[in-house]
């Protein structure tokens, strides 16, 4: 296999007495999607907030294209080229779709101590700004602003912002969350495209989309990894069947392959 | 067109200063009075890039224009009153001052932030109390104003009108394009969303620190006319009232944009001088007033026509 993109080391994290995340070890290569599933309270955000820096794990290593990004910041991370989506929307309320777009492209290129051109006519910017949205689906709102999106407008302009940024790693916390049914749909729709051009680790409770999209499923439970493997192993996986059983949505045989 | 309809109000506040002294307010006492307007016009203007812009709420931008104008006191004690001197050091006190405070202050946020600027205002202003060799409490009072090569430029009302007006103009066009240029894009995403600014790659502190930096030199300069239009200083002069008065005019004007700030400190001037030729104790109406406006202007006085269209709409 490749060099993987990221690779999670013995990664450990503690809230109080409440072990988060329990040595876990992963990894994403070049242009897979590797999707990590797991009941609610499981630890996935909190595995994205420390790959992403917004929290330090207190053991292990976190390694970014080959080099221990660990100790590193959370907007130096990002300048790698590590982009991430949130759980709960995050984007520039004020601004239009387009000029969050643009603000991703921005952080992408060049530096952002530049005072005098008006940053909305620059072309470049602009331009990069408008693939994005076209990728997910927002050109036609690219001059709404995004505090006056629908939730589902929101998720994909969550989407394009990454995007926007050129990044070598998506970091996706749920994009589906929230989405009604047609939303869901577009948004499966557009991950699918990105498959194959972006590294992604994708966390996600919606399980047809993860076993239509995953090239390999994680399953964290209690901040342990209990399997790693294809859809069709995971599955298979008794330990996996028996984690999410007594859930409602007992997802894996409701799941086509 | 839509930029220029957007532009109205500021344009309209300068083109009528540009003919104020020709419409009935070419006499001295005018004058003065608009000179004080837009002195504190254009520390409000710089105090809205701050709070409208980078979300910073400074509760200590008078010590910025105390600076401005205590550099002139000092220089003109030394007999330097040269504006190709004066000027310059009075913005770089003043930025100087922006940098090391906001150095501290920019690591905090919220409440805060506008504790620790309230605080370095007040250590500033009981600092200019101790100047015992500048009149401590009670103020100094210039030999002369200011001189501009050689020439005494800024003693004639006329010019001097024009001087404040072209200052105000400038600090107004650099604050708009700063805030349109990449730099502002990420105040503004700053000061909307840190996380996702962040996330995105951008650290909000250098950004930050810069902007209060500037936001400071600009209020220093003001500082600089400030003096020169009282031709006397004193630390009351920037004492935290000020600095909540600027505030004020900034919230009252309404923080959605740099012409907001301008309304405002028109408005409060206006206010404050037509109440207290009426009333001895006009600080209790203008107190009423500002309440009100605070409570029934949401989008301050520069939101006013929007409010009121939507109100004829509605109704
Ligand atoms: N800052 C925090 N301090 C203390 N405990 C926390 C903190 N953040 C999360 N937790 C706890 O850590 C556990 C894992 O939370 P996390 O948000 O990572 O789960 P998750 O797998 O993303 O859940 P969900 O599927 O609901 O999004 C939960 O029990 C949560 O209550
Ligand atoms: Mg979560």
């Amino acid at each position: 296999m490749a060099e993987p993109v990221l690779a999670l080391r013995g990664l450990r994290k503690r809230f109080g007495g409440l072990a988060v995340t329990e040595d876990v070890s992963l990894d994403v290569a070049p242009g897979e999607i590797h999707a990590v599933i797991g009941p609610n309270g499981a630890g996935k955000t909190t595995l994205i907030n420390q790959i992403s820096g917004v929290l330090a794990p207190d053991a292990g290593r976190i390694l970014f294209l080959g080099r221990d990004i660990t100790r590193l910041k959370l907007h130096r991370r990002a300048r790698l080229g590590l982009a991430r989506s949130f759980q709960i929307t995050s984007i520039i309320p004020d601004f239009t779709a387009l000029e969050n777009a643009a603000l991703a492209a921005q952080a992408g290129e060049g530096t952002s101590f530049r005072f005098f051109r008006p940053a909305g006519k620059e072309a470049g910017l602009n331009r990069a700004a408008m693939v994005a949205l076209e990728q997910v689906g927002l050109a036609r709102r690219a001059n709404t602003p995004a505090g006056a999106m629908s939730h589902g407008e929101k998720r994909q302009l969550e989407l394009a912002i990454a995007l926007a940024t050129q990044p070598r790693l998506l970091l996706l916390d749920e994009p589906l969350a929230g989405a009604g049914p047609e939303e869901t749909e577009r948004l499966i729709g557009i991950l699918s495209l990105l498959r194959r051009r972006y590294a992604i680790l994708l966390v996600e409770h919606d399980m047809q989309a993860v076993f239509a999209l995953a090239d390999r499923i994680s399953v964290l439970v209690y901040g342990r990894l209990i399997a790693t493997g294809t859809p069709a192993v995971i599955r298979q996986n008794a330990e996996v069947r028996a984690a999410y059983l007594g859930e409602d949505d007992i997802p894996l045989a409701a799941a086509p392959c | 067109m839509r930029t220029l309809a957007k532009e109205a109000p500021a344009l309209l506040v300068l083109g009528a200063l540009a003919a104020a002294p020709w419409l009935g307010f070419g006499e001295s006492w005018a004058l003065t009075l608009l000179a004080r307007a837009m002195i504190l016009a254009m520390a409000a203007v710089s105090l809205s890039f701050l709070v409208g812009g980078a979300g910073l709420v400074s509760l200590g931008h008078a010590a910025m224009l105390g600076f401005g104008a205590y550099a002139v006191v000092i220089l003109d004690d030394a007999q330097i009153v040269e504006a190709w001197v004066v000027l310059p050091v009075a913005i770089t006190a003043a930025a100087g001052f922006a940098l090391v405070t906001g150095a501290v202050a920019i690591r905090t946020s919220g409440v805060h932030f506008i504790m620790i600027t309230l605080a370095f205002g007040q250590m500033a202003y009981f600092t200019a109390t101790s100047l015992s060799g500048y009149g401590g409490d009670d103020g100094y009072t210039l030999y002369a104003r200011t001189e501009l090569g050689g020439s005494r430029i800024l003693s004639d009302r006329l010019s001097f009108h024009f001087i404040c007006l072209g200052a105000l103009t400038l600090t107004w066009l650099v604050c708009r394009m700063l805030l349109a240029s990449r730099f502002g894009r990420v105040l503004r995403a700053v000061r909307g969303n840190p996380l996702r600014a962040q996330a995105l790659g951008f650290s909000p502190y250098p950004y930050r620190l810069l902007a209060y930096v500037i936001a400071g030199g600009l209020a220093g300069a003001a500082g600089f006319l400030f003096a020169n239009a009282t031709e006397f200083v004193a630390p009351a002069y920037i004492a935290w009232q000020r600095s909540g008065e600027l505030l004020f005019m900034v919230i009252l004007g309404g923080i959605g944009g740099l012409h907001g700030a301008l309304l405002g400190a028109f408005g409060f001037v206006l206010l404050e001088e037509v109440l207290s030729h009426q009333w001895e104790h006009w600080r209790i109406a203008f107190g009423v007033l500002l309440i009100l406006a605070v409570l029934y202007l949401p989008g301050g006085l520069a939101g006013l026509p929007a409010q009121l269209a939507r109100r004829r709409g509605g109704g």
